[in-house]
C-alpha cells in the first residue's frame, strides 16, 4: 500500500508555561495531511492556529504526542535537526513577507539554498527558476525596497519553493496585501498545488482565502472544533 | 556550509552598512597603527643604541665604582667615591694588556659665548680620550697630557655645541666660560651626528678631568675610567688584570664583593638596549590599550548589529540556518572588520612611523614580527570580541526572532 500521508499529527500538545501558569495552547490535536493536499487552518486568535503552523514547520516542537514528517519522526529531534528538516522538506511563506531587506529578490531566494551543499553556480539557476515559477522573470536584480507588495510575496513564495520542499507553510499570505493582489497571489498558490501537486497549509482567519482550499480546519481554544469540506477543490 | 559563503554573507552584511563598519574597523585601524608606529620607534632606537656603541670600539672597558648589578644599575658613580685618579695611573703603569687610560667626571653647565648661552654636558676626560673612544678631532688639538695635569682651562667642542655657540666663526683660540670660568677652546671634535633624537652626542664639551674636578665640579675621585685594551682580543685579559689590580689598591678581602665594576662595549650595549627594548615594550603596551579599546568597539557595533536584525536572524534560521550557521556568520564579520582594520592599521603604522621618521628626525624600525604581530593580535581580538554577540545572535529562538518588530 503506498502510503501518501505528507504529515501525521498523532495527540499533539503544546505547552508554554508562563512564569507560574502553563498555557495549553494545543490540547491533543490529531490529524493527517495528504501529500497534494490544499488545506487551511483558520480559527480566532489565541485558538493555537499559529502554534500549530510553528509545529508543523518545525520551527517549534511539541510538548507531547507525535508528529511524523514523510514518515520521519520530527517531534524529537534537536534544533540542528529540526533547521536541517526546515531547510530540505518546508518553505514558508509570511504575512510580512520576511525578506532581508536592501537585499535582490534573487539574492533572498537563493538564501535557502546558502544552508545547504548546493553550489553558487547552481544555487542561481534554481533561485532564477524559482522567481521565473512565481512570474518575476526580469526583476531578479530588483531590491525588495523595489519591489511592490505582491511581488515581494512573491519572492518570499519563489524562496520557500526553491529547495523543492514537501511542504509550503503559508501564514496570512494575503494579510498585508490589497485585494487584487491578494487574490494573484492566492491563483499563484493555487496553481503551483495543481500544476507541481505542492502540499500546501494555509494559515488564514480570512475566510475567503480559506475557500481556496479544498479543506478547513477549524481550531478553537487547541482544538479541532471541525473540518470543513469544500467543493471547489481539485478533482 | 562553507567558509567561502559565510565570508560571501559576512561582506554583503558589511557592505550593506558601509559608514558603520568603516567606523568599526577604524578603532582596529588606529588600534594596530598606534602599535606598529609605537613599536617600531622603539626599536628604531635601539638600532641606534646599537650601532652607536659598535662605533665606539670593540677594545673598550669601563671601569665604575659599585658593584656589578645590571638592573639594579645606580645610575652612574656619582654616588660613589671611591675611584681615584690614582687607580686610572695604577692601571696604565701595572696592565700590560691596558693601552689608553682616561679617568672621566662628568656634570653639566651653562655655556656663554659672548652674547650667547648654551646648556650641555660636560666631560672630563684624560688626553687619551679620542683614541679610545674612536672619536677624532676635526679641527684644532686635543690637550696635552701637560694641559691636564696642570689643571689648564682648556675646552674641545662638540660639533653642536660650536654650531649652536659660534654660528659658523672659527671657535679655535676663542674663550668661552663654563659655569663663570673662562676656557680656551682647543679644537672641534669630529661630528658623530644624531642619535636617534632622544640626545645629541654632538652636544657636549671636553676638558680635562682635573680642571672639572677641581674648577667645575668641586670634587676629588673620578666617575668613571675609560680603558682601550691592546687589542679587541685581549679585552677579557685587560679586565681580568684590572680587576685583580683593583682588588688589591682597595683592600679588598677574598670573598668580598668587589666595589666596582669594568665592563666591556657589550655588556653595555647590552643594558643600553635592555632600557630601550624596556621603552618599546611601554609604547607598544600603550598604544595596545587602544587596539584593545577597538576590541570593545567591534563588539560594541556587534552587539547592536544583532539586535537590529534580529528579524533577519529568524528568517535565516526559518529557511533552514543552523545555530552554527548564525554563529559563524556573526564571528566571521567581527573577524572581517578586524583583519580588514588590521591591515589598513598596517599601512597607517609603517606609513606614520616612515612620517616620524622624516618629520621628527628619529629613527624608526618597522620589524616584520611586529607587523606579524599586529595583525594576529587584531584578528584574535575580532574572534574574542565578536564571540559574544555571535553566540548571543545563534541562541535565538527561530519563533520569537520573526515576531521581533
Amino acid at each position: 500500500m503506498e502510503n501518501n500521508n505528507l504529515i501525521h499529527l498523532d495527540n499533539v500538545e503544546r505547552i508554554y508555561t508562563v512564569g507560574e501558569t502553563q498555557v495549553r495552547a494545543l490540547k491533543g490535536i490529531s490529524h493527517d495531511i495528504q501529500k497534494g493536499d490544499l488545506m487551511a487552518i483558520m480559527g480566532p486568535s489565541g485558538s493555537g492556529k499559529s502554534t500549530l503552523m510553528n509545529i508543523i514547520g518545525c520551527l517549534d516542537r511539541p510538548t507531547s504526542g507525535v508528529y511524523l514528517l514523510e514518515g520521519q519522526e520530527v517531534s524529537k529531534m534537536n534544533k540542528n535537526q529540526l533547521a536541517h528538516i526546515r531547510n530540505i522538506r518546508i518553505g514558508f511563506v509570511f504575512q510580512n513577507f520576511n525578506l532581508l531587506a536592501r537585499t535582490t529578490a534573487l539574492e533572498n531566494t537563493e538564501l535557502p539554498l546558502l544552508y545547504s551543499d548546493v553550489s553558487s553556480k547552481k544555487a542561481r539557476e534554481m533561485a532564477m527558476e524559482s522567481l521565473a515559477q512565481v512570474g518575476l522573470e526580469g526583476r531578479e536584480f530588483h531590491k525588495t525596497n523595489q519591489l511592490s507588495g505582491g511581488e515581494m510575496q512573491r519572492v518570499a513564495i519563489a524562496r520557500a519553493l526553491v529547495n523543492s520542499p514537501s511542504l509550503l507553510l503559508a501564514d496570512e499570505p494575503t494579510g498585508n496585501l490589497d485585494t487584487k493582489t491578494g487574490n494573484d497571489i492566492m491563483a499563484v498558490l493555487k496553481k503551483l498545488n495543481r500544476d507541481k501537486n505542492i502540499t500546501i497549509v494555509l494559515v488564514t482567519h480570512d475566510p475567503e482565502v480559506a475557500e481556496a482550499a479544498e479543506k478547513t480546519i477549524f481550531l478553537r481554544d487547541g482544538e479541532i472544533e471541525r473540518i470543513e469540506i469544500n467543493g471547489n477543490g481539485k478533482q | 556550509m562553507n567558509i567561502v559563503k559565510t565570508s560571501k554573507i559576512a561582506l554583503r552584511a558589511l557592505n550593506r552598512n558601509k559608514m558603520r563598519s568603516f567606523l568599526t574597523a577604524l578603532g582596529i585601524i588606529i588600534g594596530v597603527g598606534a602599535v606598529i608606529a609605537m613599536v617600531s620607534i622603539g626599536q628604531g632606537a635601539r638600532m641606534e643604541v646599537e650601532e652607536r656603541f659598535e662605533s665606539m670600539g670593540t677594545n673598550l672597558l669601563t671601569v665604575r665604582p659599585g658593584s656589578r648589578s645590571y638592573r639594579g644599575r645606580s645610575g652612574g658613580g656619582g654616588t660613589y667615591t671611591n675611584l681615584k685618579e690614582a687607580d686610572a695611573q695604577a692601571i696604565l703603569d701595572s696592565c700590560d694588556a691596558v693601552e689608553y687610560v682616561s679617568p672621566s667626571v662628568n656634570g653639566r653647565a651653562q655655556i656663554v659665548y659672548q652674547n650667547k648661552n648654551w646648556n650641555t654636558s660636560i666631560y672630563g676626560v684624560g688626553d687619551n680620550y679620542p683614541e679610545i673612544r674612536n672619536w677624532p678631532v676635526e679641527e684644532g688639538t686635543f690637550f696635552t697630557p701637560s694641559q691636564v695635569r696642570s689643571t689648564q682651562k682648556v675646552a674641545v667642542l662638540g660639533s653642536e655645541v660650536t654650531e649652536n655657540l659660534f654660528e659658523g666663526a672659527d671657535p679655535i683660540g676663542q674663550v668661552i666660560r663654563i659655569n663663570k670660568n673662562p676656557f680656551r677652546v682647543l679644537g672641534v671634535l669630529e661630528s658623530k651626528g644624531e642619535s636617534g633624537g632622544f640626545f645629541n652626542r654632538d652636544d657636549m664639551i671636553a676638558v680635562p678631568y682635573t680642571t672639572a674636578q677641581k674648577r667645575l665640579l668641586g670634587i676629588d675621585h673620578i666617575q668613571s675610567i675609560d680603558v682601550s685594551a691592546v687589542s679587541a682580543d685581549r679585552t677579557n685579559e685587560a679586565r681580568a688584570q684590572i680587576e685583580e689590580l683593583l682588588r688589591i689598591r682597595h683592600k679588598l678581602a677574598p670573598g668580598a664583593e668587589d666595589d666596582f665594576n669594568v665592563r666591556d662595549m657589550a655588556d653595555i650595549a647590552e643594558s643600553a638596549s635592555e632600557a630601550t627594548q624596556i621603552l618599546t615594550i611601554l609604547l607598544g603596551g600603550i598604544a595596545s590599550i587602544s587596539l584593545l579599546v577597538g576590541g570593545i568597539g567591534i563588539m560594541n557595533i556587534m552587539l547592536v548589529s544583532v539586535t537590529e536584525r534580529i528579524r533577519e536572524i529568524g528568517i535565516r534560521m526559518s529557511v533552514g540556518a543552523k545555530e552554527k550557521d548564525i554563529l559563524l556568520q556573526f564571528l566571521t564579520e567581527a573577524i572581517v572588520l578586524s583583519v580588514l582594520g588590521g591591515f589598513l592599521g598596517v599601512v597607517l603604522g609603517v606609513g606614520s612611523s616612515r612620517l616620524i621618521s622624516h618629520f621628527a628626525g628619529m629613527k624608526t624600525l618597522v620589524s616584520l614580527g611586529a607587523i606579524v604581530l599586529a595583525f594576529v593580535f587584531s584578528g584574535s581580538v575580532g574572534i574574542f570580541f565578536g564571540f559574544y554577540p555571535a553566540r548571543k545572535a545563534s541562541k535565538l529562538d527561530p519563533i520569537e526572532a520573526l515576531r521581533y518588530e
